[in-house]
């Protein structure tokens, strides 16, 4: 399949989960949290599961993009300006699946005001609303000088172009170098920031003596280790769909491809540490989540979700004869991406489906009190709405903004001249001229 | 009193320790033999759940029960009477009671273990709240959430490790939906009388409050006045016991004192407020 196919394909499935979560969203906002699964014995589920999958994703992207902007990278630089807008789309869906979670969403805002800087997740939630702003200002600063020089466009880039630049004018050189400075000093504060905030999330669950599963100093460790594993492997996918794919960022998505085995395979040395220290101990409150998830009633997301698709099979296509394949690269990256979310549940959920008092879901007949949960049909639309909401902003985001011109000479900021207006009929043009 | 503790039970020391050790759900358990001294954890007052004017700051009371298990019959009539005195919905009940079969034992009983929020002096689910909507009173050390402030986050239910707290999902029982007059009766719960329609405490995570709505001006219950916890008011076995651990003379001061009560989980530092005797 070349890549305008992927593209479509790409459009599609982001009109048709984006289209099945307003009905998810519909139900969430008309009925509460009357028709989620979750109860009180598992408070947390597929919402907070997504939540740090996404977010995962946006740390991970961003930290791989300081590859350009801090370290100087330049194997990565066709993707710089790609990892930091995948940073802030996936920080943006991060939040909707969270705010979807509250009990009540319309005080949400009370979370910075009335900070408790005892619990992690108010540390948590100032460090991702600094990351936020720090990311949002970067992407500006890394796209200013196209945004400046797309001004004369027709129709509705042009004019998004000219909002979009703030009213910024400098074309010299000057101003371009100011900006280099200014996105080298942001990307610079931004690890550290990155690093601290979803270290934080990990912390947010290690904390947390009550559930033994949780409780272990690994934890923020590991979150930012899944972070880098699948924030990178999904920068495979895009820049093997995106900037017109696979066949010119090959040698960028080899190189990704590598290092996402580095990290793959680092990651899996610290769950079979974590796996190891546990079952030696013994101790049953911590076992037991452990034996949940590789032998409770969902044992298939570890076996089948997170080892054998986001681990083993991707392991085996980075590491044989694949590897120099940018397809095959790409196909192990979606792999990790979407395995990775099986990665996410099997933190939340086993850590929670524990009864804290031996007898507690037997304790008075209500299907909140259960351990068994399993996501209902309303979770899982407003969870593939947000996907389906981020496929669009992305695509939305790549038709609109200007492209990467580092490693191709000469590229027009507008190469079809259409406007981003209407996305299925500039993917016809883009199509054709492909 | 504290030499006058040799008189336990008849079961042997083996399955004496079994008992303690299944009861508890994990592990290791140490015998509380006196009171743990811990400070009232501060968090800064939130707007609701404190009476008109704020509290005085200096701890006054210490608010805290003991649950005689070979009192229990495991009938259930405190899950009932905390039910109808807070009107709380489907799946959220303040107290339950668990069973427990123990092998060993001088007969072939469960025991039954009657659990309410155990109003720690360390609440870890106090510590995680990101708004602080859920503390520690000042006044009596009763932990208690601020329905206005609470986003419902749900982070405390992880943080309790005695599953003491519930998450309102707006269900309700069926004369309340089907609108009899029923629905238009409010909870006294902290005395604000709200009655449950689409606002808080839908929404909220709730939990057990020692009946505080009880409590007169100067924070104190009366038993003989029937402003007791509604669970140890209708407890038929007198099982529960309820007062002030801050009175050394109060029937629980002295039960802590001359019995050998335990406490749940004490390996995580909680220093829950209320004691079992078994």
């Amino acid at each position: 399949m070349n890549a305008s196919g992927l593209k479509r394909l790409f459009w599609i499935a982001g009109v048709v989960l984006f289209g099945a979560g307003l009905i998810g969203w519909y139900d969430r906002l008309a009925s509460g949290h009357l028709n989620a699964n979750y109860g009180s014995l598992v408070p947390w589920g597929l919402w907070v599961a997504a939540y740090i999958y996404f977010i995962g994703l946006s740390a991970g992207s961003f930290l791989i993009s300081s590859l350009v902007y801090v370290f100087n990278m330049k194997r990565f630089e066709r993707i710089g300006r790609l990892a930091v807008f995948t940073a802030v789309v996936t920080l943006f869906l991060a939040l909707m699946s969270i705010w979807a979670d509250l009990g009540h969403m319309g005080r949400a805002w009370e979370v910075l005001i009335y900070a408790n800087f005892k619990s992690p997740m108010a540390w948590m939630i100032w460090l991702y609303s600094t990351y936020l702003v720090l990311l949002v200002v970067e992407l500006w600063f890394l796209l200013r000088a196209d945004l400046v020089a797309g001004f004369g466009l027709p129709g509705f880039k042009g004019a998004a172009y000219r909002l979009l630049s703030l009213g910024s004018r400098d074309r010299s050189a000057g101003a371009a170098a100011r900006d280099r400075r200014v996105v080298r000093i942001l990307a610079t504060i931004g690890v550290p920031v990155a690093i601290m905030f979803h270290g934080g999330v990990g912390a947010l669950f290690g904390v947390v003596a009550a559930r033994p599963h949780w409780h272990s100093g690994l934890f923020p460790i590991l979150f930012l280790l899944s972070a880098l594993v699948s924030g990178g492997a999904l920068l495979t996918v895009i820049a093997a769909i995106f900037q017109d794919g696979w066949r010119q960022n090959r040698d960028t998505v080899l190189a990704l491809g590598q290092m996402v085995l580095g990290l793959l395979l680092l990651d899996v040395l610290f769950q079979i540490s974590e796996m190891l220290v546990v079952t030696y101990g013994g101790i049953p409150g911590h076992i037991q989540g452990l034996k949940l998830v590789i032998g409770g009633p969902f044992w298939w997301v570890f076996w089948g979700w997170q080892l054998a698709l986001g681990t083993l099979i991707p392991i085996w296509l980075l590491a044989g004869p694949t590897r120099k394949d940018p397809r095959w690269v790409s196909l192990a990256g979606l792999l990790i991406a979407v395995g990775f979310l099986g990665v996410r549940l099997n933190i939340v959920i086993p850590g929670l489906a524990a009864e804290e008092i031996h007898g507690l879901s037997r304790a008075f007949a209500s299907a909140r009190m259960t351990t068994h949960y399993v996501p209902s049909l309303s979770e899982w639309l407003v969870t593939l709405g947000i996907v389906g909401l981020g496929l669009l902003l992305f695509g939305i985001g790549e038709r609109l903004l200007p492209e990467e011109t580092g490693a191709r000479p000469a590229a027009p900021v507008s190469g079809d001249g259409h406007g981003g207006g209407v996305p299925l009929a500039a993917e016809e043009a883009s199509h054709v001229r492909a | 009193m504290s030499d006058d503790t040799t008189t336990v039970g008849s079961a042997p020391p083996v399955s004496r320790r079994e008992l303690v050790q299944r009861l508890c759900g994990l592990g290791a358990t140490a015998l509380a033999t006196a009171l743990g001294a811990g400070a009232s954890v501060t968090a800064p007052p939130a707007r609701a759940a404190v009476p008109e004017g704020g509290l005085p700051a200096k701890r006054q009371f210490r608010y805290g029960m003991v649950i005689d298990t070979r009192r229990c019959v495991g009938c259930r009539a405190c899950v009932v009477a905390c039910k109808a005195e807070n009107k709380t919905p489907p799946g959220v009940s303040y107290t339950v009671v668990v069973e427990e079969a123990v092998a060993n034992r001088f007969d072939d009983k469960p025991i039954f273990m009657t659990k309410p929020c155990f109003h720690c002096e360390n609440p870890p689910c106090v510590d995680v709240c990101p708004v602080s909507a859920t503390f520690k009173r000042e006044r009596d050390g009763i932990v208690v959430i601020d329905y206005d402030r609470c986003i419902g986050c749900r982070y405390c239910i992880t943080g309790c490790p005695y599953g003491a707290r519930y998450f309102d999902f707006g269900e309700n029982y069926a004369p309340i939906t089907a609108g009899t007059p029923y629905a238009q009766v409010p909870s006294p719960e902290y005395g604000q009388f709200r009655i449950r329609a689409d606002g808080s405490p839908v929404g909220n995570v709730r939990k057990c409050t020692f009946c505080l709505h009880l409590q007169d001006a100067e924070g104190r219950y009366s038993k003989a006045a029937g402003r007791w916890p509604a669970c140890a008011k209708t407890c038929t076995g007198h099982a529960i016991f309820f007062g002030d651990f801050n009175d050394p003379e109060s029937e629980v001061s002295r039960l802590v004192r001359e019995r050998q009560p335990i406490r749940l989980k004490e390996e995580l530092g909680t220093q829950p407020n209320v004691h079992y005797l078994l």
